[in-house]
């Protein structure tokens, strides 16, 4: 089905931040466009969600160009699930950065930026193309890039070259793997290229080409090489921190996810073992941080690197119950991480410390910042009905069905110590006696928590509405099962 | 002690009409040849830090009053925008038209949105490519701390 409505979620970000650039000190109408641009963003993926379920997958053939000559667009219903929860995430965030970027930042370009952000990330979610990719992975890393330093202070500038460094290295090994595969195959678009690997059966060479593609994506979704997320994700504003905690890991996930059901299928026991074995060290790694720093920033940011272990268990067991755990985490993921990014924001903004042991009883001051603290690290455990309890629940039966128990079991203590890690924040900073009265709090919230329970609210609807969102999330857990049909629908 | 540049000066100047002459023959040549926005784009690009070299970046700001970023943000408005015209008339996005037309003094003269597109890009190479050579050529920063 030829849908124009795909270029959409690309297009509106991208020319909504190119025309911001040209009056950069306006900033009312800096952020009526950007939040314009995202909520019909926003409208039109949650129509193409609709278009999807009931007429199948939908591509763009670029310029009439048919595949594989051209480059094409492909919604399915993973990636356009993706889309839509971007988009939410991102006017959300949005809405905080309003009211804590600050002047100086938001007429040096941050709303472009951001927007540009969007464009890339969305972008990777629909394109079908392997070099279409690796553009957009370049256009919301380089909008990354300016976030990250956007400020100029000497943390940022510290950890932006390192995460500068990091990426063009990984980026340069993602441009090498183009071109391994693209000499091998003869063709770049993921359908095709998933013809020619089945066809000609994927042999020693393909399979080292694979992974050389898991080491660029763990090195984004920070699966096992994660040494440059930490210090990275706890450097810049709060708001653009929870951006990149929230999708920038995710979009990681996503391609390794897509390569590996779509393309790399076919040898299992070398690559997904591998995968398993990553994932399952960089959970335990993940919680030796999470557990043992007392730094609010470290300790989220080490739940990132949990999650990401966590969710590729569930490409690991490579079952239908497995693919559709990791799916509705993944959208479980992206919520939850802002909000707790957004949440551990407004603490330190109040306290001015990131420090747990110099926070306490802002349970008095901030009753409904504590409860929302408390419901997201319920819905991160996977209290039923909270919307992490689906995804784990899918992902551990999954598992279990292929027999990798190990991963299994690492993959439910894990919930303890995120259980344990977060309810350490919960008990210090919320807990005790209240140290600061609400005159001495060195920011307000004024405009803070609004978005933080747009959020929450979301996130409730996910697990509460799962009944109604497993139908989507089951349908894209098959087809990525089954690559004949995006192959069909892209190919015809 | 100021270096002396008066054959770099001489030289440039003529040598700065000769590559924009050039960057407009790439242009032009790329729909069916090597050349196109792109390349034309950076060509222009170098004529102007090519400039800014012999001369300064006030003299390059005076002649060329034009805010680069503002050139590079229209430029990629324009691209998109040409790609939109597809699907006015429910053709994908980017889809291209040409055709050809007798024009008074070129005789038959073939026509192509693309050429529109490609004004953009070149507009958005130029705008970026510029700028980055400026930003960092300038000592101080604006940011206000």
């Amino acid at each position: 089905m030829m849908n124009n409505m795909l270029i959409l979620p690309v297009v509106l970000p991208l020319v909504a931040g190119m025309f911001l650039v040209l009056f950069p000190k306006k900033i009312l109408l800096q952020r009526a466009v950007s939040l314009l641009a995202l909520i019909l963003t926003g409208i039109f993926s949650v129509i193409l969600l609709k278009d999807v379920k009931e007429q199948g997958i939908q591509t763009l053939q670029l310029g009439g160009w048919e595949a594989p000559f051209g480059i094409s667009l492909v919604g399915d219903l993973f990636s356009i699930l993706l889309v839509v929860t971007t988009s939410i995430v991102a006017i959300c965030v949005l809405l905080y950065a309003f009211s804590s970027v600050g002047y100086e930042k938001e007429t040096h370009y941050f709303y472009p930026l951001y927007l540009f952000l969007i464009t890339g990330v969305l972008g990777s979610f629909l394109t079908g193309d392997l070099f279409n990719l690796y553009v957009f992975f370049e256009v919301f890393l380089i909008a990354s890039y300016a976030l990250i330093v956007l400020g100029g202070t000497r943390a940022q500038l510290r950890e932006s070259l390192k995460y500068i460094l990091i990426n063009v290295v990984s980026s340069a090994f993602f441009l090498l793997g183009v071109a391994y595969l693209y000499s091998v195959t003869g063709t770049l678009n993921l359908a095709h290229l998933s013809v020619r690997v089945a066809e000609a059966g994927q042999d020693g060479l393909l399979t080292t080409i694979s992974i050389l593609f898991l080491i660029v994506f763990g090195l984004k979704a920070g699966l096992f090489l994660f040494f440059w997320l930490p210090g990275s994700y706890s450097v810049p504003p709060t708001a653009i921190a929870a951006i990149f905690a929230a999708l920038l890991t995710k979009v990681g996930v996503y391609t390794a996810f897509r390569m590996f059901t779509l393309i790399f299928y076919h040898q299992p026991q070398i690559t997904h073992q591998l995968i398993g074995i990553l994932a399952a060290v960089t959970i335990i790694l993940g919680i030796m941080g999470a557990v043992g720093f007392w730094n609010l920033k470290k300790i989220l940011t080490y739940n990132v690197i949990i999650s990401i272990g966590f969710i590729f268990i569930g490409l690991v067991s490579f079952t239908e119950s497995g693919l559709s755990g990791s799916i509705y985490y993944l959208l479980h993921d992206i919520i939850i991480k802002a909000i707790i990014f957004l949440i551990g924001g407004v603490m330190i903004h109040l306290t001015g410390t990131s420090d747990l042991r110099s926070m306490s009883g802002l349970i008095r001051t901030h009753p409904s910042l504590g409860w929302m603290l408390f419901l997201a690290i319920f819905s991160m455990t996977g209290i039923p009905p909270l919307s992490g309890f689906i995804g784990k629940y899918f992902i551990t039966k999954g598992i279990f069905e292929a027999d990798s128990f190990l991963l299994g079991t690492i993959g439910l203590l894990s919930s303890l110590f995120i259980l344990y890690s977060m309810m350490k924040i919960f008990m210090n900073a919320f807990w005790g006696e209240t140290i600061l009265g609400e005159d001495e709090e060195k920011g307000t919230t004024k405009g803070l928590i609004l978005p933080i329970a747009l959020l929450t609210a979301v996130s409730l609807a996910l697990g509460i509405g799962a009944e109604v969102i497993y139908d989507y999330v089951a349908e894209a857990a098959q087809s990525l099962l089954d690559p004949e049909i995006y192959i069909r629908a892209v190919l015809k | 002690m100021k270096p002396n540049d008066v054959i770099l000066r001489t030289v440039t100047k003529f040598a700065v009409v000769i590559i924009f002459t050039f960057s407009i023959f790439l242009f032009l040549n790329g729909h069916h040849n090597p050349g196109g926005g792109f390349i034309g784009g950076l060509s222009t690009a170098a004529a102007i830090v090519l400039l800014t070299l012999c001369y300064d970046l006030e003299t390059v700001r005076r002649t060329i009053p034009i805010d680069f970023k503002k050139l590079a943000a229209f430029g990629v408005l324009l691209a998109v925008g040409t790609g939109t015209l597809g699907p006015l008339f429910d053709l994908p996005f980017l889809t291209q038209a040409f055709g050809h037309i007798d024009l008074p003094v070129f005789g038959n003269t073939e026509w192509t949105t693309a050429l529109l597109f490609d004004t953009g890009v070149a507009f958005a190479v130029i705008g970026t490519a510029v700028n980055i050579i400026l930003t960092i050529s300038e000592d101080e920063s604006e940011w206000k701390r």
